[in-house]
């Protein structure tokens, strides 16, 4: 019986050839296909950055890279800089970290230290679907509920407390138009809440159970369990999905193009109107002539691109060396 | 058998007609006429089929899609000059006569109660004049009312021909504003509160939700939305409320045919009953278009808006085009189209 | 006797306060979380509500100052500009990320690709907008329902190549180990048993995508731009949902504020529905 499997296996026959050779040939062109499809996405961030590039040299080339710094956006006589723009996308997505963190620590120590079971799964399935809300949802909210109510009592009350201390008074000075730069950094707030939590949540998830109850062993508080073992130990984690959320508050158009005010000023007070990046874009793409207006938009473009790259890029070293500790990644 | 077959296929032909003909048109430009000529797209649809499909951008964006060919038509209220419709190979001619309107949103104030001149506006906008309770503001509108508060003022975030027509206006009357800000589609508004909103509907939105707002509008806006317009000093010196007769009235002494390319503004003009900040909004096409069957089904589109879309316009507060004016483009304008 | 005399009773007291208080302001923190949360939701849902008939999805968008009026048409643009984009990226995600699966643990290429995968998740859908039209609008001369599918495939496709590649190793290598040990060829083993296996995982990767290209806005506003008619003609201007609530909802006009409440709702239960569906078709399979 064996002798006459090794003597049928001896020579493959012209019939296995064939097919061998067919099956090679379709392996080749397998790779070749898919290997093509992964390119094309390379090739199409490539292309984007190229076309960005070639398309604001322009604005750089009159400018130089002043453009960045300079506070002018003067569409009469074509003098433009980035400064403006740049300041609002930075301020209103730094107002949205400023709440949006504690807030969505509290929840991820909430659903995982504090929940009662039963509860764990909804409330954490809900967490995760609100942060697949489309953006533009936010931006009707603030627009139509958030900053009339915001105008009425927020802001009168912001002017009557923070308003009065000396150095933090300007922060807080102007009309109460309910609209601008505090308002849209509190709807990115809201914005971006469900997303770093979920994030934190996960992260929070994989702490092996052993670290914690070794410190609940020796008598910790949760609290001090999770100070001093959960977040020490999920850190890079944690501000990795913090920067996954800046990165979101970073670009986005709708939710912010409401309630900005869209105004190219810049201002200390954070009740005054202002534009981000990508509501100058909005606003102004459809009009810009070819020339240095629209140059001056690319180069914002780029401006934004270029931030988020670098956040993004940040996130994912944070996250991947939180994944090697854990032994997923050597 | 033939013959039947050649009566069904007739039959059919003629009944699908109006359908086969039916074609797809892109317009973009200004806010300012986009409620008429949605109202006109739809009787136009009605008739022929035809789907009309503007988009309102602004008049900046108007004036760029049309040169970038992606539109068929470009409509704007900051008319173009003659030596660049040359360069560029186009046509221009106006296709309807509005007002702009000063609005705001002031507690207890009725519309037209306020009463302002050029100047005094010019200082609001300009953020010379800062609060509700300024004395300029108060002479000239004794006995009324009006509550103090910081000025917000409600600008155009977008390139408007609206804010075109206005700053013209403003800076006719006002050499303190024509120095300082200028006039054109798209200014620096220096004033401290100044909020920016797109297109017409934008401004008007932001005024209506901000207290102790003023922006400007196109009379439409203002006339649906009922927001409170301020009453102007004219010309003449006589204070008139918009409608289309003032409009009418500032237009009246416009001769169209004597201007090259036809471009012009029409603020400040003279006559007891005009309103002061009345525009024409433009539309622009070239002379040698890329899909000449949907250029000429433009101008047969716009030839149908003079003819059977006054009474639209009227409703509307919009003035249609004098009969003359409409000759005149009609022989002059649209026969340098090539339509085939 | 158990002596508990090492214990301070003043910094015990002192841990236990600040155990309370940090519990307090996380359970605080969750509430107005969720305060926050509903609160737009139950908006969104009154609000749109009302505007929620027949009408809706027999009409078409009204002019300005018209009553009445619909999203017929606006519905009907998003759902073939997203099936169009469904039918783009769903095979160029998947099979990009079958390469990085199969082909990824030693090639440079992939780990590159798979970086730029994950930044492209995450980059600011208006600059991809920017980017088709720069690239296809302004070169063929019109906006076009074409150039916004590719707008929102730029967006989708990361989507696709990353859940496809984390779900395809999850399969277990001892499944295609036999399948090669029976000699079929690489194509067979990753169509017919790694791909099969992992096919709940895809799907949920590809309904994940559709509700993330739903709902965005801002690559359609140069691209697919607007249309105040009914069209099916994708080589034109096309109405689309998101467009037009933005346009709608910045109006001063009453019914078009109503209507973009009311389109607003259809996008969160689409991307709300998708996400569900998605959940539930990856736990059957696991189960199962």
């Amino acid at each position: 019986m064996m002798i006459e499997l090794t003597q049928s296996h001896s020579a493959p026959t012209p019939q296995a050839l064939r097919i061998a050779k067919i099956q090679r040939v379709q392996d080749f062109l397998f790779h070749g296909v898919t290997q093509f499809f992964a390119l094309s996405v390379l090739i199409a961030l490539l292309g984007i950055i190229i076309s960005l590039v070639i398309n604001a040299a322009p604005a750089l080339r009159e400018f130089g890279f002043g453009f960045f710094f300079t506070q002018e956006w003067d569409i009469v006589n074509g003098e433009f800089g980035g400064l403006i723009a740049i300041y609002g996308t930075l301020v209103t997505s730094l107002i949205a970290l400023l709440i949006a963190v504690p807030l969505s620590f509290g929840i991820a120590v909430f659903l995982t230290e504090l929940c009662p079971g039963p509860l764990r799964r909804p409330l954490g399935t809900a967490v995760e679907l609100l942060a697949a809300v489309p953006s533009i949802i936010y931006g009707m909210f603030g627009l139509f509920i958030f900053a009339p109510l915001f105008a009425q009592y927020i802001q009168p009350a912001l002017a009557g407390t923070l308003g009065k201390i000396p150095g933090l008074g300007i922060l807080f000075s102007g009309a109460f138009n309910g609209i601008g730069i505090l308002c849209a950094g509190l709807i990115l707030a809201m914005m971006i809440l469900p997303f770093i939590a979920s994030v934190m949540r996960d992260v929070f998830e994989i702490v092996p159970p052993v670290l914690k109850e070794s410190a609940y062993g020796i008598g910790c508080t949760t609290w001090e369990v999770v100070k001093n073992v959960v977040l020490p130990y999920t850190k890079a984690g944690v501000i990795g999905g913090i920067m996954l959320g800046l990165g979101r508050a970073l670009g986005e158009t709708m939710a912010v193009t409401f309630v900005i005010g869209n105004a190219h000023r810049l201002s200390p007070s954070l009740f005054s109107p202002g534009t981000s990046i990508a509501s100058t874009l909005a606003n102004e793409f459809g009009e810009a002539e070819a020339g240095n207006h629209l140059s001056s938009l690319f180069a914002l473009g780029l401006a934004l691109f270029i931030i988020t790259f670098i956040v993004l890029a940040c996130a994912k070293w944070m996250l991947s060396n939180m994944e090697k500790k854990q032994g997923l990644k050597t | 058998m033939t013959s039947l077959l050649k009566k069904v296929l007739a039959i059919s032909a003629i009944s699908l007609a109006p359908a086969a003909f039916a074609l797809d048109m892109t317009g973009a430009g200004a806010t300012f006429p986009y409620p008429i000529y949605a109202k006109w797209a739809e009787a136009f649809k009605a008739k022929t089929g035809s789907n009309l499909n503007y988009q309102s951008i602004g008049s900046s964006g108007g004036i760029k899609q049309i040169k970038a060919k992606t539109v068929d038509f470009g409509a704007t209220d900051n008319p173009v000059k003659f030596e660049d419709l040359e360069k560029d190979g186009l046509v221009q001619f106006p296709a309807i006569i509005g007002g702009v309107v000063p609005v705001i949103n002031v507690d207890g104030v009725k519309p037209g109660e306020i009463k302002l001149d050029g100047p005094t506006l010019a200082d609001i906008f300009q953020g010379v004049i800062s609060d509700w309770g300024d004395k300029r503001i108060a002479i000239m509108n004794p006995g009324v009312k009006i509550p103090s508060g910081p000025i917000t003022v409600v600008v155009r975030a977008d390139g408007s021909g609206t804010t075109a027509i206005f700053t013209d206006y403003l800076a006719k009357t006002s050499t303190l504003f024509k120095d300082g800000v200028g006039s054109g589609a798209s200014v620096k508004w220096p004033a401290a509160s100044t909020v920016g909103g797109k297109g017409n509907e934008g401004v008007a939105a932001n005024v209506m939700r901000v207290k102790n707002s003023v922006g400007y509008v196109e009379y439409a806006y203002a006339k649906k939305n009922k927001m409170t317009f301020i009453s102007m000093k004219n010309k003449d010196g006589s204070y008139v409320e918009p409608d289309d007769l003032t409009f009418a009235a500032a237009a009246a002494g416009t001769d169209w045919s004597t201007i090259p390319g036809m471009g012009t503004f029409i603020t400040n003009a003279p006559g007891a009953k005009s309103w002061p900040i009345t525009g024409a909004s433009f539309i622009l096409i070239y002379k040698n278009p890329e899909n000449k069957a949907n250029a000429a089904e433009v101008i047969k589109f716009f030839d149908f808006a003079f003819k059977d879309g006054k009474k639209m316009a009227e409703e509307l507060d919009y003035v249609p085009m004098p009969d003359k004016t409409t000759e005149f483009i009609r022989k002059n304008v649209f026969t340098k189209i090539a339509t085939k | 006797m158990i002596r508990s005399a090492n214990i301070n009773p003043e910094i015990f007291a002192r841990r236990k306060r600040t155990n309370k208080i940090g519990l307090t302001l996380s359970m605080a923190a969750m509430g107005l979380g969720m305060i926050f949360l509903l609160w737009i939701l139950s908006v969104l849902f009154i609000k749109g509500f009302g505007a929620i008939d027949l009408n809706l999805f027999t009409h078409s968008t009204p002019a300005p100052g018209s009553e009445d009026g619909g999203l017929a048409n606006a519905i009907v643009g998003s759902l073939m500009l997203v099936g169009c984009c469904t039918l783009l990226s769903t095979p160029i995600g998947v099979l990009a990320g079958l390469y990085l699966s199969e082909y990824g643990d030693r090639s440079r290429v992939a780990s590159v690709t798979r970086f730029v995968t994950d930044i492209m998740l995450s980059a600011p859908s208006i600059v991809i907008g920017l980017f088709v039209y720069a690239f296809v609008v302004a070169q063929v001369r019109h906006f076009s329902g074409w150039a916004g599918t590719i707008a929102l495939a730029l967006i989708a496709i990361p989507v696709v190549v990353r859940t496809t590649e984390n779900m395809l190793r999850l399969v277990p290598g001892s499944l295609r180990e036999a399948a090669y040990a029976l000699g079929a060829p690489k194509w067979k083993v990753a169509f017919m048993i790694t791909l099969r296996a992992a096919q709940s995982g895809v799907m949920t990767g590809i309904l994940l995508s559709l509700a993330r290209v739903s709902g965005e806005t801002a690559p359609l506003l140069f691209t697919a731009l607007n249309n105040q008619f009914f069209s099916t003609n994708m080589n034109a201007p096309m109405a689309n949902l998101p467009v037009v609530i933005f346009q709608f909802a910045m109006s001063p006009y009453d019914n078009w504020v109503d209507l973009a409440w009311g389109g607003a709702l259809l996008i969160t239960f689409a991307v709300l529905g998708l996400n569900i569906l998605a959940r539930v078709v990856f736990s059957q399979k696991v189960q199962g």
